[in-house]
C-alpha cells in the first residue's frame, strides 16, 4: 500500500491538477492499463478543480492498493446544499471566472461518477465536502 | 493524418513538442469548453480550440489529447510551452479560426469524435 497526501489552495488554478498530474506519473510507473489511468486521473482533475474554483483551501488523498485506487478529497469550502442536484448535468454554481476558463459546465460530478466504480459525497453546508471514490484497476 | 500533414494543412508552427513525432492522428474535436474535453473517451485525437491558458495544457494532460491546436493566432504562454514540453504534448498555433481549420482538416479525412 502507497499513500500520496496533496494540499490544494482554493482559487489558485496555476496549481490545479498538479496532484492528479503526479498521481498520473505514479500509476505509468505501476504499469496500470492506460484507460484505467485516464479513468482515474480524469476524476480526480475533476474533483481537484472542485476545489479550487469553491473552496478556500483542501486536502487530497490517494491511496493505491493492490486491486484499486481510493481517493479522498477534503474541503473547507461552502459545501453543497443539494447533491441530487449537484450529480444532475449542468447544474453549475461556478463563477464567471471559472467559466471563461473553460470549466464550470455542470459536468464535474456526473463526470466523476461516470469514471468511479464507488462514490461518496457526504457535505455540510457552511463546513465543506468529502468527496472519496474508488476505481479498480 | 501524420502530424506533419495536419502542420502543412493548417499552416501552423510548433510551439512546443516533437514535430516529427510520428503519431497518426484519426480523429479532431473542436472545443473551448474544458469540462467537455474531459468527458472524451477516445486516444489519439487533436484538439482544436481557441482557448490558450495552463488549464488547457492540464486539461488535455489528464484528457491523454497529444496534439492541440491554438487557433486564430492565439498564443501559447511561457507557461503553456514548458508544460507541453514536459508532458510530450505537441502545441501548435495557426492564423486559420476554429471554423476553417476544422473544415480543412476534416475535408482531408479527419473523422469527428461525435
Amino acid at each position: 500500500m502507497l499513500k500520496l497526501e496533496f494540499n490544494i489552495i482554493g482559487g489558485d488554478f496555476n496549481q490545479a491538477g498538479k496532484a492528479s498530474s503526479k498521481i498520473k506519473k505514479k500509476l505509468k510507473q505501476l504499469e496500470i492499463e492506460p484507460a484505467t489511468i485516464k479513468r482515474i486521473v480524469v476524476a480526480t482533475y475533476e474533483a481537484e478543480l472542485n476545489v479550487v474554483a469553491h473552496a478556500s483551501s483542501g486536502k487530497l488523498i490517494a491511496i493505491f492498493e493492490s486491486d484499486h485506487i481510493q481517493i479522498t478529497i477534503i474541503d473547507c469550502g461552502p459545501g453543497i446544499e443539494n447533491i441530487d442536484r449537484a450529480m444532475e448535468a449542468g447544474f453549475s454554481t461556478a463563477s464567471k471566472k471559472v467559466r471563461e476558463m473553460g470549466f464550470g459546465a455542470g459536468m464535474g460530478l456526473p463526470n466523476i461518477k461516470k469514471n468511479t466504480d464507488e462514490l461518496k459525497i457526504e457535505s455540510e453546508v457552511g463546513k465543506g465536502s468529502t468527496i472519496s471514490f474508488k476505481i479498480f484497476y | 493524418m501524420k502530424i506533419s500533414e495536419i502542420i502543412k494543412l493548417t499552416e501552423a508552427r510548433v510551439v512546443a513538442g516533437d514535430s516529427k513525432n510520428q503519431l497518426v492522428i484519426e480523429r479532431a474535436f473542436s472545443s473551448d469548453l474544458m469540462s467537455d474535453v474531459l468527458t472524451l473517451d477516445d486516444h489519439h485525437i487533436i484538439l482544436i480550440t481557441g482557448l490558450a491558458n495552463v488549464q488547457l495544457i492540464r486539461t488535455v494532460e489528464v484528457a491523454d489529447v497529444p496534439v492541440v491546436l491554438l487557433c486564430r493566432n492565439k498564443k501559447a504562454t511561457p507557461d503553456m510551452i514548458e508544460l507541453a514540453n514536459e508532458n510530450a504534448i505537441v502545441l501548435l498555433e495557426t492564423p486559420f479560426s476554429i471554423f476553417r481549420v476544422s473544415g480543412i482538416l476534416y475535408q482531408n479525412g479527419l473523422k469527428p469524435l461525435y
